[in-house]
């Protein structure tokens, strides 16, 4: 009976055997992947073992940390005025995880980032416990609330306010918005009711959609500001004063159908000043079917369409679409069609213009700064492209400016300051049956010929009544108190 | 059937010559290790889960030391020449399992959910200690009681009859209960019994008696097909039987571990007893057989096959495979060197961390390290026992032997294997580290009788008969 003895004992060593090698695979091979898999709770526990670090916006920390004693993780997150800056923060939940800005940069925030293992290490030596570092924004508080304050005063929207000359976000709002503190803690009674209730299932305003980034609107006539650049860089027209060939009525090329403009306004043979300063559906449509498609999306693409934006939270990608034929371009040229844009996407086309030509990346973290308050990085601004050449911008400018000094953006006058814009009502809905959105995006420019701010505004008012919906009306207020609140605080 | 007639130039075994050490100086050394080594561990627990060296440290260390002094005393006394390895290495292990229990029993997750379930919570690690006592006490008994173990042999049916009837007393209405699924306890005046550890020992009984009575038999009445011995139909009966058995099993108590351990176990006797490789043949195919049939109908064992499939497949919706994805996030948390005695979360598991997925508390705590050094120590376990098999003299020992080290060697293959998610999961126990009295009795049971066997096989052979002539001489003497 050896014989088969022995080959059991070799059968029960490759028994263990096997035990090891998988035993090997699993804590040696795959031990990082599974320390890092999404199921695996003791990252959150070890996320909030200890106070996170803060968002800090005008020197101000707008997070906080609060001790809790009902779970196994130690530390909550809390929010000052959270729904104001949930577009910016995002949430850090123990029950339902962390986006934006506290997952992006969670690393730092925990203290896990290998920036900051010299550090870690040398704390753990001297028994100090470990902290989070900062992150820094680049938003202006009183802008931010200028554009909250005004949004929830309107219903439903969102607001961009960018520094032309280095792409800082200055304000980032979303309404409606909601309180990631309600949601922070895992108790199941309030925490995991406060989630239910946003979801967009349970609330068909879906206040956690982040309006300003992740949601894209037909951008109407704003858009008739990127087709104006488009015509001057392209050579089209080179004069902002010399008629234009424009028609009226206009057929689109290919169709039988006539373009419309809104009202019975001067646009036949309309100046490109003019044109803009009353918002000519026909002269830019025009315009975009005679560029063609190509031309008009290589403009739309130097001003950031069709790509997503890292800000570094990431924005929806806005459309422009391609293969259109010259009839689709002319709708597309006006804002409609297919045309769609985010509300950062339409401050970046602001801002170029504002900014001479010259389209700065958009970014929201100054810096990060280590828990000693040491920076260890520091966002330095960063050209995107030149969608416009620096005297076409000029002109540019000086169109925008004559349509708030006696166009339809009157509402957005500033005494003082030079403020040039765009309304844009548009429409959407099938037949365009629903009440349309209210754009309005504008610049200030001081006296020393700097330009301080740029914004983008949308207002998705459905409550109102619809001839009272336009861009100049709606939109425009909010931005003239979000470029008032950024100029303010520069003095 | 070799070993005694084996040449001395290629016998391996154990027996030593004529006037072999015993070699329990070396046992008594090993212990002191066995007992010291926990006994640390039990202060490293402390300092890391409350910051002080806990209070019963020292009534700890003199329990464990008592227990392995008692059981060290009887083995020099009623077996002097057993295998010097194996009580140290069953008291290591045991006074581990402790540790490790009363280092769950310290973790706040676990005390709210045994409040959330039964409204209160007690602490494992004393009832462990207690059967500890219990199953070091059994482990004298079998050594005191049972002077030579081929007494059993007398037993032989009557070992069929007591595990057939431990093995479906769960399946008795008011005895047994029905524990998360599977029916393989029965709760006896307040205590819960798994009749299935000790039906582990009680079948080997009646698997050697049976086998060494019919070896010749099975292994010589067959027919030649295919190049496989095919055994003649009347043969078949008792493993067929045994297949059966073990598929009632597996249906009515969901017990995937017993089954495939009492099959396997039969097989691997078998094989040992016949030396017929067709053994294995048939005794796969018939596995296999009961696998497919088993997993058709019986939904437990598709669940646990599909969550070892994908772990974390079903974590967010049905949670069958929370248990399993928890326990391999333990090892994979745990890296190469742990994150220390009592600084793991292998609590997440939930009710069943002290139990069947202790070894995942030494998985995230003690690391690569920590399981390869249990996993040896096992392994040692079965070495010896398999070395105590081919050591044996008679049939009926080798027969035991085997077949306890090769069950042994089974389980922990069947549950580290499970709870790394190596294969399906079984609900079986880890032995001497998981919490339960049944399994840490049964198992000093099991050491108890290798030791009693090795004793008999290492004892020096007994003085060679005098010349036959001087017999004969002596004969006829007046």
């Amino acid at each position: 009976m050896n014989k088969p003895l022995r080959r059991i004992a070799l059968f029960c060593g490759l028994l263990v055997l096997a035990l090891l090698v998988r035993d090997n695979w699993l804590q040696y091979v795959q031990a990082d992947s599974l320390q890092k898999n999404d199921n695996n709770r003791r990252i959150s526990i070890e996320r909030y073992a200890q106070p996170r670090g803060d968002i800090i916006v005008d020197g101000k920390s707008i997070t906080g940390s609060k001790e809790t004693s009902s779970s196994d993780f130690k530390y909550k997150r809390t929010y000052q005025d959270g729904p104001m800056w949930a577009p910016v923060t995002g949430y850090a939940s123990q029950a339902f995880g962390a986006n934006q800005l506290e997952s992006i940069e969670d690393g730092i925030l925990t203290g896990n980032d290998d920036r900051l293992f010299f550090r870690n290490t040398l704390d753990m030596i001297t028994g100090k416990e470990k902290e989070g570092g900062n992150v820094v924004t680049t938003l202006n508080s009183a802008a931010q609330k200028a554009a909250y304050d005004g949004l929830a005063k309107r219903g439903k929207g969102a607001v961009v306010a960018l520094e032309p000359k280095t792409g800082k976000i200055l304000a980032l709002a979303s309404y409606p918005s909601y309180d990631p503190s309600s949601f922070a803690g895992n108790s199941t009674t309030t925490d995991t009711k406060a989630w239910q209730k946003l979801q967009k299932a349970n609330d068909p305003n879906d206040p956690m959609l982040n309006r300003a980034l992740r949601e894209v609107y037909p951008p109407g006539s704003t858009f008739k500001v990127v087709t104006a650049a488009a015509a001057l860089e392209n050579g089209l027209y080179d004069d902002p004063d010399a008629k234009t060939n424009s028609p009226l009525p206009w057929i689109m090329p290919g169709t039988t159908t006539e373009l419309k403009n809104e009202g019975n306004i001067p646009c036949k043979n309309a100046t490109l000043r003019e044109a803009l300063r009353v918002s000519c559906n026909t002269v830019f449509g025009k315009v975009g079917a005679d560029l063609g498609n190509d031309k008009m999306l290589a403009e739309a693409k130097k001003f950031g369409f069709t790509e997503e934006q890292f800000t570094p939270v990431r924005s929806s990608a806005s459309v422009f679409s391609e293969g259109m034929n010259d009839s689709q371009t002319a709708l597309s040229s006006i804002g409609q069609y297919n045309t769609a844009a985010t509300p950062l996407q339409m401050a970046m086309v602001a801002s170029a213009v504002a900014n001479d030509g010259k389209l700065m990346k958009p970014y929201m973290v100054d810096k990060l700064q280590a828990p000693s308050l040491d920076t260890i990085e520091q966002t330095d601004p960063e050209e995107l492209s030149q969608p416009l050449s620096s005297k076409n911008a000029q002109i540019l400018q000086s169109m925008m400016e004559t349509v708030v000094k006696d166009g339809t953006g009157t509402k957005a006058q500033i005494p003082g300051v030079t403020v040039g814009g765009k309304t844009g009502t548009a429409q959407h809905g099938e037949n365009n049956s629903k009440n349309p959105y209210a754009w309005f995006l504008s610049y200030a420019k001081l006296s020393d010929g700097s330009s301080p701010v740029a914004v983008a505004v949308v207002v998705e008012d459905e409550d109102a009544v619809r001839d009272d919906i336009s861009g100049g009306g709606l939109a425009a207020p909010i931005a003239k108190s979000v470029m008032e609140a950024v100029i303010n605080s520069k003095k | 059937m070799s070993s005694t007639t084996n040449p001395p130039t290629h016998h391996t075994s154990t027996i030593g010559a004529i006037g072999a050490p015993s070699r329990r100086n070396t046992e008594l050394a090993l212990l002191v290790f066995a007992v010291v080594i926990p006994v640390f561990a039990y202060a490293n627990v402390g300092l890391a889960i409350h910051d002080e060296v806990p209070a019963g440290l020292l009534s700890y260390g003199l329990g464990l030391g008592l227990l392995a002094a008692v059981g060290h005393l009887v083995v020099r006394k009623f077996a002097p020449y057993a295998d010097p390895l194996l009580l140290p290495i069953a008291t290591l292990l045991n006074g581990l399992g402790l540790v490790l229990i009363w280092r769950l029993d310290q973790s706040q997750r676990l005390q709210q959910l045994a409040e959330r379930l039964y409204d209160s919570f007690s602490p494992s690690a004393p009832k462990q200690l207690l059967y500890s006592a219990i199953g070091i006490a059994l482990f004298v008994a079998v050594l005191v009681l049972l002077k030579d173990h081929r007494v059993l042999q007398r037993y032989t049916y009557i070992s069929m009859v007591a595990a057939i009837v431990l093995l479906l007393l769960p399946l008795v209405p008011g005895l047994g209960a029905n524990v998360f699924g599977a029916k393989i306890w029965i709760s006896v005046a307040g205590f819960s019994i798994q009749p299935g550890e000790f039906a582990k020992i009680v079948i080997a009984v009646f698997f050697s008696g049976y086998l060494m009575v019919k070896r010749d038999a099975l292994a010589l009445a067959s027919r030649r097909f295919l190049g496989l011995y095919l055994p003649r139909g009347r043969d078949l009966g008792p493993i067929l039987t045994l297949w059966a058995l073990s598929l009632l099993i597996l249906i009515f108590e969901n017990d995937l571990g017993s089954s495939l351990l009492f099959f396997g176990m039969f097989v691997i006797m078998l094989y040992v007893a016949t030396e017929r490789t067709s053994w294995i043949v048939i005794g796969l195919l018939m596995s296999a057989g009961g696998a497919v049939v088993v997993s058709t109908f019986a939904s437990q064992v598709q669940v646990r096959v599909n969550a070892w499939l994908d772990p974390f497949g079903c974590y967010e919706t049905s949670g069958a495979c929370e248990q399993i994805g928890q326990s391999i996030m333990s090892f994979g948390s745990g890296g190469v060197l742990g994150t220390g005695l009592g600084q793991g979360n292998s609590d997440l598991i939930g009710f069943a961390a002290n139990s069947d997925f202790i070894f995942a508390t030494v998985g995230e705590e003690l690391g690569l390290a920590g399981v390869m050094a249990f996993l040896l120590l096992y392994g040692l376990i079965i070495e010896r026992g398999i070395r105590t098999a081919l050591a044996a003299r008679d049939p009926f020992g080798k027969l035991f032997a085997t077949g306890l080290s090769g069950a042994f060697a089974l389980q922990i293959f069947v549950v580290a294997g499970g709870v790394m998610g190596l294969i399906p999961l079984t609900g079986m126990t880890m032995p001497f580290l998981a919490s339960g009295g049944s399994s840490v009795i049964a198992n000093w049971a099991l050491i108890g009788i290798l030791i009693r066997i090795s004793d008999t096989a290492r004892r020096p052979a007994p003085a060679p008969a005098g010349n036959p002539d001087a017999e004969m001489t002596q004969v006829v003497r007046p």
